[in-house]
């Protein structure tokens, strides 16, 4: 087995191991006399395991740059035969090994660990399928997850009591809930998500993904509802899983499609057994090893696709069907990344706790829905990549607005998270695979930090969550304050552009890593606005967009650590979060500012690059997809046009909340209507509940209706019919059954009585009888037998 | 006058009757022990009677033999009842055990 997979394998268990460790003995050492419930080792636990896969994962990445013979530095030459060589395998039958991987062109490792099941040709498997996507997948959720996890040891302190005081709750006399302490349980949760997370990255066929899918969804649940007894918090929880089947509907619509047009859930040939038959994943059949999709016609005119089949044939499926399954692979993807229409989940799980809010609903299982839908480039044809770039590009802008009004500090970054992920779908449906990507490791980064920074806010002012009531925080808590900046500087993708000033185009800018990756994606979206004109809404929308996020971030960084304290009361009781949680806020920062070092040019773009599928225009389809080199001649105009907008909206917050000129009470005022609309939300909420809620409970009622009216009356009266018959069945069982069975038992007994006087116990009677009787059966005998025999 | 097949059975007739009206009459239970012997005997008569005069060959005399061994069984099976039972009611008036009557 390859080394990288054994190091991701053992990354990957090792937070099960965790989890498996803290439910089955957490309780107990908890629990323990002598007031060990104090015992923080659950959360030791946790990072240990979570650290480990860290370093794993980072050794695995190591080794994977010089298996995968990756270049960190400069712009790769991206062409037809570099991705070409990537599903070369797949059409020239070569033994590859294991050892010989390394010498082959293969970018990708992909085994199988477990078969499960096999029906027919249908395989069940625990396979992994490790190119660089995965490696810098693990690398990123693993190092998050630490952080996030050493942020919690702080955050969730409180919990490490047996009388915690949930001062959200009230019970009926009025006081405040109180209840034991969930340190161990919290953790056990976190330690069950990591597991599932990275499950979902490893995954080598669809249905380890689905699985690890919907593992990843009950822990968002479990993790969500962490306040259980908050309703706010199980409703949201609720909410969260509810609208995720949704997505998964059609997610396994899609599977359906697949398996039963491509008859493998594998996304790739394994080329890490020595001796395994060369049999195509969906990936090379889907697409040609020059990312081609054969299209055909038949001879009703019915568009097909023709693919090549393990054994050599040439088979089809319907072209339509193809876009029903990727559209399906998507939906699933809208559901978990709370794209438009299924966004409404997100807002509402910032009620678990904010390390929650922080690795589940920001960094890295939302953005699980962008890393399928980049997996399955090779399977979307070019209706479903229009689908993902119109539903970006609708929620990223439906999500900033929203952020706009918001004053929950953490509601502000859920939106704001929705928005970014909008702007990953959009790059991915433009065809932009490795700027949605890029946007997606960086956005996991600053936002990871930007959420946890808000969780430092929360906690030093004491569980106090909304905007307005804070201000000038910054000299209480300057870590915080300034890791925060640092984070919102990424998101809005702020920089000092050196190359324009110096004239020389390899100079690097100044800047952190949200401004590599929107660039990229701003930039995709022209070129593409460029090719395909009648789609160039979906290149204003980011651009604008990138005001508006701008605007967002900075009013929340003012509101929250610039300009005077307004709650004196609370600003006073304020501090600075211990060193616990800073530490990690410093280390993320670290990453917001550096991950993306080098831009196009540096080590994260070009590892991401080497994942990359070439995908040709589908002939017919009617749109151009950029290619790179497209990309790169409007890259300095599409950078330069987001910078001035970010720059403008980035100003427009200072003159609004540090300068109050234009006064924002004022304008809120004037604009009393959109801001009352974009605070609840664009009424999506109620739009679901008018379309969807309601609906169903009318005709919820009408069925409830109908079972007590209808269904329950015909139930009484069977059952009333049948007590009756009962009855008479009762009656004739008493009077005529049961009294002749009595009356023959009577007249037995009364015979028995009768002839006891017979028996007097007086021996020479019985010898009188004895012998009447013998005379009698003789008289009888010799009377009446010849008369018989006459008859 | 020629001793006939019927003379003998007249006998044991009379004593099989005789034997039935003493174990019908006699409240000494030895006196009914001896009527039950005649009974017997009776039936013994008839038994090697009809051996003689029909072409039964010896079955009737081996039929007569079990009966005697049966009768003396009978016999100290019955005078030991009749011991125990003046041993608890001393006497041996049949009349006075009828305890078990209905």
């Amino acid at each position: 087995m390859d080394i990288k997979a054994c190091l991701l394998t053992t990354a990957w268990l090792l937070p099960l191991v965790g989890f498996a460790v803290e439910v089955f003995g957490g309780y107990w050492s908890h629990h323990a006399p002598g007031g060990r419930f104090k015992s923080r080792l659950a959360a030791y636990l946790s990072v240990g395991c979570i650290g480990g896969g860290f370093l794993l994962s980072l050794t695995a990445l190591l080794i994977g740059l010089s298996d995968f013979e990756l270049s960190l530095w400069g712009t790769p030459e991206h062409g037809t035969e570099h991705a070409a060589a990537q599903f070369a395998v797949a059409d020239t039958p070569h033994a590859a090994g294991s050892e010989s991987h390394g010498d082959t062109d293969a970018k990708y490792v992909s085994g199988s660990l477990y078969e499960l099941a096999r029906f027919g040709n249908l395989r069940i498997a625990i396979d992994y399928y490790i190119d660089s996507l995965t490696l810098v997948m693990f690398t990123m959720v693993t190092l998050i997850a630490t952080c996030i996890h050493v942020f919690a040891i702080g955050y969730m302190d409180d919990e490490r009591t047996e009388d915690h005081v949930d001062h959200e709750v009230h019970t009926a006399d009025g006081s405040h809930l109180h209840r034991p302490g969930r340190y161990y349980r919290f953790f056990a949760y976190l330690s069950l998500f990591c597991f599932s997370m990275l499950g979902l990255v490893l995954a080598g066929n669809i249905f380890m993904v689905f699985i690890f899918w919907e593992l990843v969804g009950i822990c968002s649940y479990l993790l969500i509802g962490f306040y259980v007894e908050r309703h706010s918090a199980s409703t949201a929880a609720n909410k969260a899983f509810i609208v995720n089947r949704v997505g998964d509907f059609g997610f396994i619509i899609g599977l359906m499609i697949l398996i039963t047009s491509f008859g493998t859930f594998n996304f790739s040939s394994y080329n890490d057994h020595a001796n395994s038959p060369e049999s195509p994943g969906l990936f090379q059949m889907a697409r040609d090893s020059h990312g081609q999709v054969h299209v055909a016609e038949t001879n009703d005119s019915q568009r097909v696709i023709n693919f090549a089949q393990p054994n050599g044939s040439h088979t089809s499926i319907p072209y339509w069907l193809l876009v029903t399954a990727g559209l399906g692979i998507f939906a699933g993807c809208v559901g978990k990344s709370a794209q438009f229409p299924l966004q409404t989940w997100l807002p509402d799980a910032m009620e678990g706790p904010t390390p929650v809010s922080a690795l589940v609903h920001s960094a890295t299982m939302v953005a699980a829905g962008v890393y399928l839908a980049g997996r399955f480039f090779p399977v979307f044809l070019p209706e479903v990549l229009l689908t993902i770039a119109y539903t970006g590009a609708i929620t990223l802008f439906v999500a900033a607005t929203i952020a706009v009004v918001a004053t929950d500090i953490k509601r502000v970054l859920a939106y704001s998270t929705i928005s970014q992920l909008g702007y990953m779908m959009l790059a991915i449906g433009l065809g932009g695979w490795i700027a949605g990507l890029f946007h997606l490791i960086t956005h996991a980064f600053f936002k990871s930090l930007m959420f946890l920074a808000s969780g430092s806010v929360i906690v030093g002012c004491h569980h106090e969550q909304e905007m307005p009531r804070m201000g000038g925080l910054r000299k209480k808590m300057p870590v915080t304050a300034y890791t925060m900046l640092v984070g919102v500087i990424a998101i809005c993708g702020l920089a000092i552009p050196l190359h324009w000033v110096t004239g020389f185009s390899g100079g690097w800018d100044i800047a952190f890593s949200g401004y590599h990756s929107k660039d990229a994606i701003v930039a995709t979206a022209l070129t593409y606005a460029n090719l395909n004109p009648i789609h160039s809404l979906l290149f204003l929308a980011p651009l604008i967009t990138a005001g508006i996020t701008a605007f967002y971030m900075f009013r929340l960084w003012f509101y929250t650590f610039a300009g005077k304290p307004r709650d004196q009361e609370l600003y006073d009781h304020c501090h600075e979060s211990p060193r616990v949680m800073t530490i990690p806020l410093v280390i993320l920062a670290f990453f917001a500012m550096f991950c993306a070092i080098g831009g196009e040019g540096g080590p994260l773009f070009n590892l991401l690059g080497a994942s990359e599928t070439h995908v040709t225009d589908v002939a017919g389809s009617g749109i151009d997809l950029p290619t790179h080199s497209d990309i790169a001649q409007f890259h300095g105009q599409a950078g330069m046009l987001a910078l001035l907008v970010a720059g403008l909206g980035a100003l427009l917050a200072y003159l609004m909340y540090c300068r109050r000129q234009p006064d924002p009470a004022l304008i809120k005022r004037q604009f009393a209507a959109t801001h009352e609309f974009l605070v609840e939300k664009w009424r999506f909420d109620e739009l679901y509940d008018v379309m969807f809620v309601r609906p169903v409970h009318v005709v919820a009622s009408w069925f409830s209706g109908f079972d007590r009216r209808v269904l329950d009356g015909i139930l009484h009266w069977i059952a009333r019919t049948g007590v009756t018959v009962s009855a008479w069945d009762r009656k004739f069982d008493e009077g005529v059954i049961d009294r002749s069975i009595d009356w023959v038992a009577e007249k037995t007994q009364d015979v028995g009585r009768s002839l006891q006087a017979v028996q007097t116990g007086r021996l020479r009677q019985y010898v009188m009888f004895i012998a009447l009787g013998v005379v009698t059966l003789f008289v009888l005998i010799f009377a009446l037998f010849p008369l018989f025999l006459k008859a | 006058m020629e001793v006939t097949l019927n003379h003998y059975l007249l006998i044991g007739a009379v004593m099989f009757v005789s034997g039935v009206v003493c174990m019908a009459t006699k409240r000494n239970g030895i006196a009914v022990l001896m009527g039950v012997e005649l009974v017997l005997n009776g039936a013994n008569v008839n038994f090697v009677a009809f051996a003689r005069y029909t072409n039964l060959g010896l079955d009737g005399q081996i039929v007569s033999l079990f009966v005697i061994v049966l009768a003396a069984a009978e016999a100290a099976v019955a005078l030991a009842i009749a011991l125990n039972f003046y041993n608890n009611h001393q006497t041996i008036d049949i009349d006075q055990g009828d305890r078990l009557h209905g």
